[in-house]
């Protein structure tokens, strides 16, 4: 059989923000680079993300820097986050935005020509630099075209526009390759247009594959967030940490059926939307947790007020984090004060002007226009929870996002720990710009270290081969249906709230799923079959799915992304708790085990007051708090 | 509310190919992209379509419905009667790999032949200041989500691969003069636009801007002004003698 071959320094899988900003830095480290992405160049689902990057510029409000945002990321993430990479990512997001300007992005401005920056959920100040509700997509053609920059100059000097620096378009990796010692050696996969087999040798891989969203039938993800990264890593004997903790974004559309899930950017409250019940009733202060009593307004003319005066008020409700907001949604539609199609109502008409909502927000005005017929100037929209991102992923060191596995990187939302059990709105496009950069630097370092280039065994490869081509090869169950039945269970039994009973029969449902699966095939020849691609990553989204159940089973308390119907409260016991996904290089056996949360450096935990604290730290760790305090 | 509805979809590769009939459950509030997964999810899995966001933002489903070029995941099926055929077509400028997908690599390979942004050399990041309004009309034109149906539709190449050397077609014309209207960018883009890039070939019948699924006005906001910009440049009076005094002592 045919297998293409390449050698490369560095392969980047995925083409998303994180995947181009890790490639761009091998490459200006002068490595060579290679991108693999399983759809055309620009297409990434870093595309969808509206509301913006997250930065303490202090533009708008000069009380903000990187301390406070600090704050506020392990505030979102209920103190779960790895504290390491909350500082970095706190302290480097400035100048990751300001690169991109300098590389030719065009953010919305200030009146005195300065970045404009946005409030958003959970965020002290407004923080979020952004493009209209467009932010993603500027990121991506900002990268992208920064790469077609790099590979310009490379065709000035060498001749090649790919010298240094090549996108593998709308190809599918399948296996990590390791040598004989463990390290990592290549990727195997395949070419999705042709069906060829692929096979790149390299020392350094960098996952940026993104999160798991299709494993749920509600979610604001795109077909590529088959939980690939995730999959590959486990399968090359990496560790998955906080696979129990996913996002429910709070607004996605719900009607018609068809788009039931599409995201609602958080822009809308940010910029004053409100949500009410069927009753008319601007239900989030009847939500706001014992944690944030303090920092949000309990009157509606105090929420009204901040949006002139922030200084003087406290934020309106709608603006907490998006767990406490997806929660909120979710229990209003189940009291049976939901709207018409089995969400809550966002209004933004009644609030600001109509020329001001087509400025601000042009996209949810297209996206509601023409997807449901909703003029959003005029009425509100509907909306409720979707399945959105996901916080766990491979573990990952914060300084080089070096994983367990020698060679093997990871960076944006495939990787975990930075964001805790819940992702703040905003500290994504900047987690992908500064951790993406720390990948490619870390992977180009780990090169500069290594004495000789790991080989990759043959029979490593013939497996590879024979897993991709297995399908094809037998007449078997339609892989849709074993797709959407996964989908169904996730949803219904791992989904929002969680019980230890669903959750156990969930795992047995995952396991059937996995035995079909062993069962599907694909009619059709090589070329473009998405029957064929499907039951390859089926694979990744079954061993993902049971990462997560199995994670969430465990997990006896409610936190961020991770609510217990049968454990209701958080414990201070549990936040030192982690939970470590690994997995039988054949992809069987999930195995969960625990792992004590490090504790805070000294000089971050003192940025945070004793009051606070408590509400979260174990007597012990207070004890440790209240030391440091006296020898600051 | 659901019914039965008649499609006829292109099928086939390696250059062969035929339009091929299937009747398919609709149900309210569907895009046509939802159609064409349910025929992948019961009756033709192995049917190839491009897709990612399907929320309009990516650009990847580009396609022709009854021979428009559309979206497939922002065209609603409530559009067309019930009794309608609907005829799904890929892309006609560009070689069809397999059924609905097309090799869109003529993009690409026009994106790299754009000098990209190219600013002052003394300015830092952190330090660019720059008015709202002087960034808007670039914004604009940023919105594009590279879905190709203006260069698609576009008839200097749409029937004449010839032209495809020497023209970059809406899309890229489009991003000269991004560029251009850049408050920080410092290449020259005028001369080039035309000579190398093909912009004389747009005779401005604002087809690009018809399809356009961003509603970017490719032709009077982008591909008119960067015309206007080229002929100020070459046959004002005062540039022309400027430009001659400039030479001379260059070449002195």
């Amino acid at each position: 059989m045919d297998i293409e071959r390449h050698e490369f320094d560095v392969v980047v899988i995925g083409a998303g923000g994180a995947g181009l900003r890790a490639a761009i830095e091998a490459r200006q480290q002068g490595k060579k680079t290679a991108i693999v992405c399983k759809s055309l160049f620009g297409k990434a689902h870093t595309v969808m993300a509206e509301g913006g990057a997250a930065a303490a510029m202090g533009n708008v409000n000069p009380a903000d820097n990187w301390q406070v945002h600090f704050r506020d990321t392990m505030r979102g993430g209920k103190f779960l986050n790895n504290w390491r990479m909350a500082e970095l990512h706190a302290k480097e997001a400035p100048d990751r935005v300001w690169e991109l300007e300098a590389w030719g992005a065009l953010f919305d401005r200030t009146k005195d020509g300065k970045i404009s920056q946005r409030n958003f959920g959970g965020h002290e100040y407004p923080r979020l630099a952004h493009v209209g509700d467009r932010t993603g997509l500027e990121m991506i053609r900002t990268l992208q075209q920064r790469v077609v920059a790099l590979q310009q100059e490379d065709y000035a000097v060498h001749g090649d526009y790919e010298a240094y620096i090549k996108v593998f378009a709308e190809c599918t990796v399948t296996r990590l390759l390791k040598d004989d010692a463990g390290a990592i050696a290549g990727t195997f996969g395949y070419r999705r247009e042709t069906g060829r087999l692929m096979l790149i040798e390299a020392p350094a891989v960098v996952l940026a594959t993104g999160g798991i969203g299709k494993s749920y039938v509600v979610t604001s993800n795109s077909w590529e967030y088959t939980g690939d990264g995730h999959a590959l890593a486990l399968l090359a004997g990496a560790r998955l940490i906080n696979m129990e903790f996913i996002q429910f974004h709070p607004t996605g559309m719900v009607w018609p059926p068809s788009v039931r899930g599409i995201l609602v950017t958080e822009s809308v409250r940010g910029d004053g939307g409100v949500l009410r019940n069927s009753e008319g009733k601007r239900f989030m202060f009847d939500y706001i947790p014992e944690v944030f009593k303090d920092k949000y307004a309990t009157t509606e003319e105090e929420a009204d007020r901040w949006y002139t005066d922030q200084a003087g008020n406290r934020r309106p409700p709608e603006l907490l984090p998006r767990d406490e907001v997806a929660r909120a949604i979710n229990s209003e539609v189940k009291a049976g004060r939901g709207s018409p199609q089995g969400g809550v109502f966002l209004d933004v008409s009644s609030r600001l002007p109509a020329e001001e909502i087509r400025r601000r927000l042009p996209s949810m005005h297209h996206q509601f226009k023409e997807l449901a017929d909703v003029d959003i100037t005029a009425e509100p929209m509907q909306v409720g929870p979707t399945c959105h991102y996901v916080m766990g992923g491979v573990e990952v060191d914060a300084d080089t996002a070096a994983a367990s596995v020698p060679g093997l990187f990871a960076a944006g939302e495939v990787s975990g720990g930075m964001h805790g059990s819940n992702r703040l709105g905003g500290n994504s496009l900047s987690d992908l710009l500064v951790f993406g950069r720390r990948a490619g630097a870390g992977a180009a370092a780990y090169i500069d270290g290594l004495e000789r280039r790991p080989a990759v065994p043959d029979d490593a490869v013939a497996e590879a081969q024979a897993e991709v081509l297995a399908p094809l090869e037998r007449p078997g169950e339609n892989p849709y249906e074993v797709h959407h039945e996964l989908q169904r269970t996730m949803n219904e039994l791992v989904g929002i709230i969680r019980r230890a009973g669903e959750m156990a029969e969930a795992l047995e449902a995952v396991e059937k799923l996995r035995e079909r699966a062993k069962g599907v095939g694909a009619a059709g020849s090589r070329i473009y079959n998405p029957g064929w691609h499907l039951c390859l990553d089926l694979r990744n989204m079954l061993l993902v799915s049971e990462c997560v159940a199995r994670a969430a089973l465990a997990r006896q308390e409610s936190r961020g992304g991770h609510t217990r119907d049968d454990y209701p409260d958080m414990t201070a016991d549990w936040r030192r708790r982690l939970l470590v996904c690994t997995a039988a290089p054949d992809g069987t056996s999930v195995n969960v085990q625990e792992q004590v949360q490090p504790s805070m450096r000294a000089d971050l935990i003192t940025l945070f007051e004793r009051g606070e604290l408590s509400k979260y730290l174990t007597d012990e760790e207070m004890a440790e708090y209240d030391l440091a305090v006296k020898e600051s | 509310m659901s019914y039965k509805a008649k499609f006829r979809i292109w099928r086939g590769e390696g250059g062969e190919g035929r339009l091929e009939d299937f009747t398919v459950e609709v149900n309210e509030g569907e895009v046509v992209l939802d159609i064409i997964h349910r025929l992948q999810a019961t009756q033709a899995p192995d049917l190839a379509v491009r897709w990612n966001c399907k929320a309009g933002k990516c650009g990847s489903c580009s396609m022709e419905i009854n021979g428009k070029p559309k979206l497939g995941c922002m065209t609603r099926m409530s559009t067309f009667g019930e009794d309608e055929v609907i005829t799904v077509t890929p892309m006609r400028t560009f070689p069809v790999i397999k059924d609905l997908v097309t090799d869109v690599s003529f993009n690409y390979q026009k994106a790299r032949e754009i000098p990209s942004f190219t600013p002052p050399s003394d300015v830092r990041p952190g330090e660019y200041r720059m008015k709202q309004i002087d960034v808007e009309r670039s914004q604009e034109f940023r919105k594009c989500i590279e879905c190709f149906m203006c260069n698609n539709v576009c008839h200097v190449i749409r029937d004449h691969d010839e032209n495809k050397q020497a023209f970059a077609g809406p899309r890229f014309l489009m991003q000269i003069a991004e560029l251009d209207m850049h408050p920080y960018d410092v290449a020259d883009r005028q001369d080039s636009a035309q000579d190398e890039h093909g912009l004389g070939y747009c005779n401005i019948t604002k087809c690009c801007t018809e399809v356009c699924p961003e509603h970017i006005k490719i032709t009077d906001n982008a591909l008119i002004p960067m015309k206007e910009r080229v002929v100020d440049r070459r046959y004002d009076p005062l540039v022309w003698l400027g430009n001659k005094i400039f030479k001379r002592s260059a070449a002195k």
